[in-house]
């Protein structure tokens, strides 16, 4: 059974025409679901619910009432994000929570007309990178289930590849859709902080956390955008822009092959008539120190009653994580809140003058589950570190980001570009990203 | 407080809890701590007084 990878810009015509089913749609992304269980792409799969709404989505269509471009696509959200009726896991044994009411990002997407098939596994409580800590199994790799999909929203992007969903709402707290997107060769969207409601959602840092989608191209991630701001999109097309690539910190240790799909990507816009230009971000340095000391605290807070309780039904590495922070001194939680302005003025700096900012989305291709550090470019590495270090610095600023493909390691691994936007301004980010996937 | 005398406190907490396998995590905190204490004088002050 091969996958329907077609994308939602490209089925939804065809399904208002009623050349195609949502039914079968539906029906032919549980048949991809079921045939890669081992993959433990999704924590509950929506079955009977899922065709109850395609079967109500085709009759609204036939009766004449088209929603938009997502009615009758099947799309998945990641088990951090409340569906009523169904158990919110968070990927935990920690006893779930049981909402009797859609997150509003989840209404949106009702009332655009999206099927919800399932939710998707993540690494437990989204506070990991590889998606191996779930009490629901780690989520494998199509391409090779010895390697990680990426994290926290690692079941989404395999979900995304495998052809389960043709969209996928994702969260992010320091790289949790860029960095699944980059590993499995997807494409995906941080918005600008706040910019989606992240009511109804399990947090793991609050100041940090972002939802947004993930699908399988631009075009499908602004479809997806729209109806979860409940919204309609627009932005300027040109054909030239500026883009600036922060290359100290940021380009420094990076996988040869990233580092060659980078280069490439600059050189295919340099050749399109785009702009290419070098930029600093002042203090990038700082990024992991000041998002540890909000991370850990923010996460420990909100998971005190529970290591009170439940501690042991905690994956290891995640309570051991959640215990650290409760060790951080105020003092030093304030001083990490102060430089985060201070990193996202610097951030706004480097975008003077620029359009975007282009860097990688990640320092090396899928990572080998199980595996505690990484060879990057002949030096050992803490994975997890590595993992985040190209995406944190936007969650601190809360910058409009995205990851894209681009091209291949000489192994075939997806390696991923990712670009920055201004401030408030996702929309505009969008189409220069649609530009560029050109 | 100071790094040495948080880290020593932390650890001390952290084995009487049973919580053992913490120390080489806050051991490294302790050196991203002392990092973002370092970067705090990048923090502008003028700015947070107005």
């Amino acid at each position: 059974m091969s996958a329907d990878l077609r994308g939602i810009v490209e089925l939804a015509p065809l399904v208002r025409s009623g050349a195609v089913s949502p039914v079968r749609l539906t029906e032919a992304c549980l048949e991809r679901i079921d045939a890669r269980p081992e993959l433990n792409a999704f924590i509950t799969v929506m079955r009977d619910r899922a065709l109850a709404e395609a079967r109500w989505a085709e009759e609204e269509i036939a009766a004449g009432q088209h929603r938009g471009p997502l009615h009758g696509i099947p799309i998945s959200v990641k088990d951090l994000v409340d569906i009523a009726g169904v158990p919110t896991t968070a990927g935990s044994a920690v006893p779930p929570r049981h909402p009797d009411a859609d997150a509003p990002i989840v209404t949106r997407l009702r009332e655009a007309g999206a099927v919800i098939i399932g939710k998707t596994n993540l690494h437990e409580f989204a506070f990991g990178t590889t998606s191996e800590e779930s009490a629901f199994g780690a989520v494998k790799n199509p391409r090779d289930v010895t390697r990680s999909a990426g994290g926290s929203s690692g079941g989404a992007a395999v979900a995304l590849l495998e052809g389960m969903c043709f969209g996928s709402v994702g969260t992010d707290t320091g790289g949790s859709i860029r960095i699944p997107s980059a590993v499995c060769g997807i494409v995906g969207l941080k918005p600008t902080y706040g910019e989606l409601t992240c009511e109804g959602v399990v947090p793991l840092s609050t100041t940090l956390d972002h939802i947004g989608p993930m699908a399988r191209s631009v075009a499908d991630i602004a479809v997806m955008f729209a109806a979860m701001k409940g919204a309609g999109l627009e932005w300027d097309s040109r054909t030239r822009y500026v883009f600036g690539v922060p290359e100290a910190y940021f380009c420094e240790r990076l996988h040869p092959d990233v580092r060659a799909a980078l280069e490439r990507t600059r050189e295919t816009l340099l050749r399109a008539g785009h702009e290419v230009r070098t930029v600093a971000i002042e203090h990038a340095s700082h990024t992991p120190d000041v998002y540890l000391h909000i991370v850990l605290p923010e996460a420990s807070w909100y998971h005190a009653g529970t290591l009170a309780t439940d501690a042991q039904r905690y994956s290891p590495g995640v309570r051991l994580r959640l215990e650290m922070g409760r060790y951080i001194l105020a003092e030093d939680y304030v001083r990490a809140l102060h430089l985060r302005t201070r990193l996202r003025r610097a951030v706004d700096q480097a975008l003077e003058g620029c359009d975007a900012l282009l860097l990688p989305s990640l320092p090396i291709p899928a990572p080998v589950l199980g595996e505690a550090s990484v060879d990057v470019d002949g030096t050992k590495e803490p994975v997890r570190a590595v993992m985040l270090r190209l995406t944190q610095l936007f969650n601190i600023s809360g910058h409009p980001a995205m990851a894209m493909p681009a091209g291949t390691t000489a192994d075939g691994w997806p390696v991923s570009v990712q670009l920055v936007g201004h401030h408030g301004q996702t929309e505009r980010l969008l189409g220069i990203a649609a530009a560029i996937e050109r | 407080m100071t790094i040495e005398t948080w880290l020593t406190a932390a650890c001390e907490d952290a084995e009487r809890r049973g919580l053992a396998e913490l120390k080489p995590l806050l051991e490294a905190l302790a050196r991203s701590t002392a990092a973002l204490r370092d970067a705090d004088r990048f923090i502008d002050r003028a700015m947070l007084e107005k």
